[in-house]
């Protein structure tokens, strides 16, 4: 095949390069200005070099939110994957009752997350809430409001409760695709229940997985609204996670320098995380895991 | 082993049949004898596979009942069958190696390691893969992961029959041949029950001692490969069986005559009266182009397949075929089709009726 050169063939790819111009970025190159300035008011600006970041890498606020992060990523990880995984193994594989779960399931989904919040918030009130109100009634020593663990109990149940439906739809979507013969074969070749999903099932399943857990890894490293809306952070700073931190700092103290450098950090560390993550997934793909 | 029954069998998909034709497999009795290799033939959608699955109890039938050597096992789970099973699609276990994949049948019921590791290697040389044994099965070709498919049929030899739906569509033709020949070495060595369903004629014929042709739900003829070729009971078998299939010209039977289109044709044997929608049926090979015995045909086409020829001809509107030696001269004289009446079947509704004696 003879391909003509033509240098033209340059501006079809133009209004890509314009619209990533505008969304990407420019805004993030905003975030990189501030991130090397200082300033004192009256939009003054002076050079500040790499000393923003100097200092947030320094600073054991930003260290203990991301600590705090990586826990509540990886609670959740830890339990949405595998309740998710087991209610796709028990829901029906067809009729009125399959269809009837998948919509109930998919509810939680489709509500705003400051709604989420609220729900929860209210819910977990020892005053009016239900499951609060309940605790209390039943003499469990139960206040978001002031205990830590409790606190965090009712955030990380939230989110199970929001998240673990994509984990199970996604794992549903995967068992459906496993033809019935192979169910049928292992039935003859005398499989146990757990060879059967060790064998046949997971192996199906784990790419969906993958993507599920990269999807939820990043939400759940992302999350802002919920526990914003549940604790405000609190009680003190102890479930104050990175995006609550970084608001805090940027709005509310208007720290924009220290704020843009660790944005970037941030930017980096999820940039980091999911890279891992793909070629972790592609090199099992390939190794045939 | 085991002899297989089927007593009053039939099954539906749905839950509340109500004529005839909700049955995908119709009301069949039929005793499928202990060590025999049969070939379950068919189009597509006939209810073969139906069978094949309630034989290894993957499915329960709505009716009737299947015995074991006499033992109703109707209830009896697949693996209270013990019965080995090979799919039309490769099944293997992605993330194990070719080894486990072989051993998994034997370990699941938990034999002894080291004949399990002598199985295996005897096997994986049955199949001609011993070079891969310790990789994984994930990225094989299709037919190297049908051959793990039926190597794992064939890796118990306790089990009571051996199953197979279809196994050799995905496996190039050179394969095909020699994994066939390793089936029926297999059986004859062991003399296992086989079940083996097909919708390819030269592989159900080449296969079986016995042949079980199958039409909309219902078995219209078992018989060995002579029979179904001489006598085919139904005209579906006819049809079916055969390259090209049997000639089946409507005619008025009375005694030992046919009548085709007012024209009559002497019959070796006397078939009294037959009512419903008559018919001859004629295998092409039995028919001959003739200049002045027979029936007036006009020859339209001949086509040359190799070791004969196969005339494509119109009788009274209809079109047939008949078969003609590679050496024959075919000339435009010849204007007639002449029927071996030794080999002329006649047919009421469909189905073969006996002749009722010699006639005088």
């Amino acid at each position: 095949m003879n391909k003509t050169v033509n240098q033209k063939a340059w501006f079809l790819v133009l209004p890509v390069l314009i619209l990533v111009a505008f969304s990407a970025v420019i805004p993030l190159m905003t975030v990189v200005n501030y991130s090397v300035q200082d300033s004192f008011g009256n939009n003054q600006f002076f050079w500040a070099g790499l000393e923003w970041f100097e200092k947030m890498l320094h600073d054991d606020r930003m260290w203990n939110a991301l600590q705090r992060q990586l826990m509540f990523s990886g609670i959740i990880l830890a339990i949405e994957v595998p309740l998710g995984v087991y209610v796709a193994l028990n829901m029906p594989k067809s009729g009125f009752w399959a269809s009837f779960c998948l919509v109930v399931m998919s509810l939680p989904l489709l509500i705003p997350w400051n709604v989420v919040g609220t729900i929860w918030q209210v819910f977990g009130r020892v005053d009016i809430g239900l499951l609060g109100y309940t605790l209390d009634k039943l003499g469990i020593d139960y206040n978001y409001t002031q205990d830590p663990f409790d606190a965090w109990v009712t955030i990380i149940a939230m989110d199970v409760w929001h998240w673990t439906s994509l984990v199970a739809l996604l794992a549903y979507a995967g068992l459906k695709s496993i033809p019935d013969a192979y169910y049928q074969a292992a039935k003859i070749d005398q499989a146990s229940r757990w060879a059967v999903f060790r064998y046949i099932e997971l192996p199906k399943m784990m790419g969906v997985l993958m993507i599920a857990v990269l999807l939820r890894f990043m939400d759940s490293f992302m999350i802002y609204t919920e526990p914003f809306v549940v604790t405000g952070g609190g009680p003190g700073s102890t479930t104050t996670m990175l995006s609550i931190d970084l608001v805090k700092m940027a709005l509310g103290q208007f720290d924009l320098g220290p704020a843009a450098a660790f944005s970037i950090m941030y930017f980096l560390v999820i940039l980091a995380i999911s890279w891992v993550f793909y070629t972790v997934m592609t090199n099992l793909d390939k190794k045939g895991m | 082993m085991a002899r297989i029954t089927l007593d009053n069998l039939a099954h539906s998909y749905l839950p509340n049949p109500k004529s005839e034709d909700d049955f995908a497999l119709k009301e069949l009795n039929h005793d499928w004898e202990d060590g025999a290799a049969y070939a379950l033939l068919g189009s597509s959608g006939c209810g073969k596979s139906t069978l094949l699955n309630i034989i290894s109890g993957l499915l329960h039938p709505s009716q009737g009942r299947i015995l074991f050597n006499g033992e109703d096992v109707t209830q009896a789970t697949t693996a209270d069958r013990n019965i080995a099973q090979v799919f039309q699609f490769p099944v293997v276990y992605d993330t194990m190696t070719v080894r486990d994949n072989l051993s998994f049948p034997l370990r699941n019921r938990g034999e002894d390691p080291a004949y399990v590791a002598a199985r295996v290697q005897e096997i994986a040389t049955m199949i001609g893969m011993e070079a891969e044994l310790d990789r994984k099965a994930r990225g094989l070709t299709a037919d190297a992961k049908q051959k793990i498919s039926l190597g794992r049929g064939m890796v118990r030899k306790d089990v009571n029959a051996l199953l197979f739906d279809e196994p050799l569509t995905v496996i190039d033709p050179h394969m095909k041949w020699e994994l066939r020949t390793q089936l029926k070495k297999l059986h004859h060595d062991f003399g296992h029950t086989m079940i083996y369903v097909t919708h390819d004629q030269t592989e159900a014929l080449t296969f079986a001692d016995k042949v079980v042709v199958m039409y909309d739900g219902r078995v219209v003829q078992i018989g060995t490969p002579e029979e179904l070729f001489e006598r085919p009971a139904h005209t579906f078998v006819g049809y079916f069986i055969g390259s090209p299939g049997m000639n089946v010209i409507p005619a008025q039977v009375e005694g030992a005559r046919a009548i085709v289109h007012g024209t009559e044709l002497a019959l070796p044997d006397g078939y009294g009266t037959i009512t419903g929608k008559t018919a001859i049926g004629i295998r092409p090979e039995f028919a001959r182009l003739s200049a002045d015995a027979g029936l007036p045909v006009k020859v339209r086409r001949v086509e040359d397949v190799g070791r004969h020829k196969l005339v494509r001809a119109e009788l009274f509107g209809q079109e047939i075929n008949i078969v003609a030696g590679e050496d024959d001269q075919i000339s435009p004289d010849m204007t007639r089709v002449w029927f071996d009446p030794a080999h002329v079947n006649v047919y009421a509704d469909d189905w073969r009726v006996a002749p009722q004696g010699r006639a005088a």
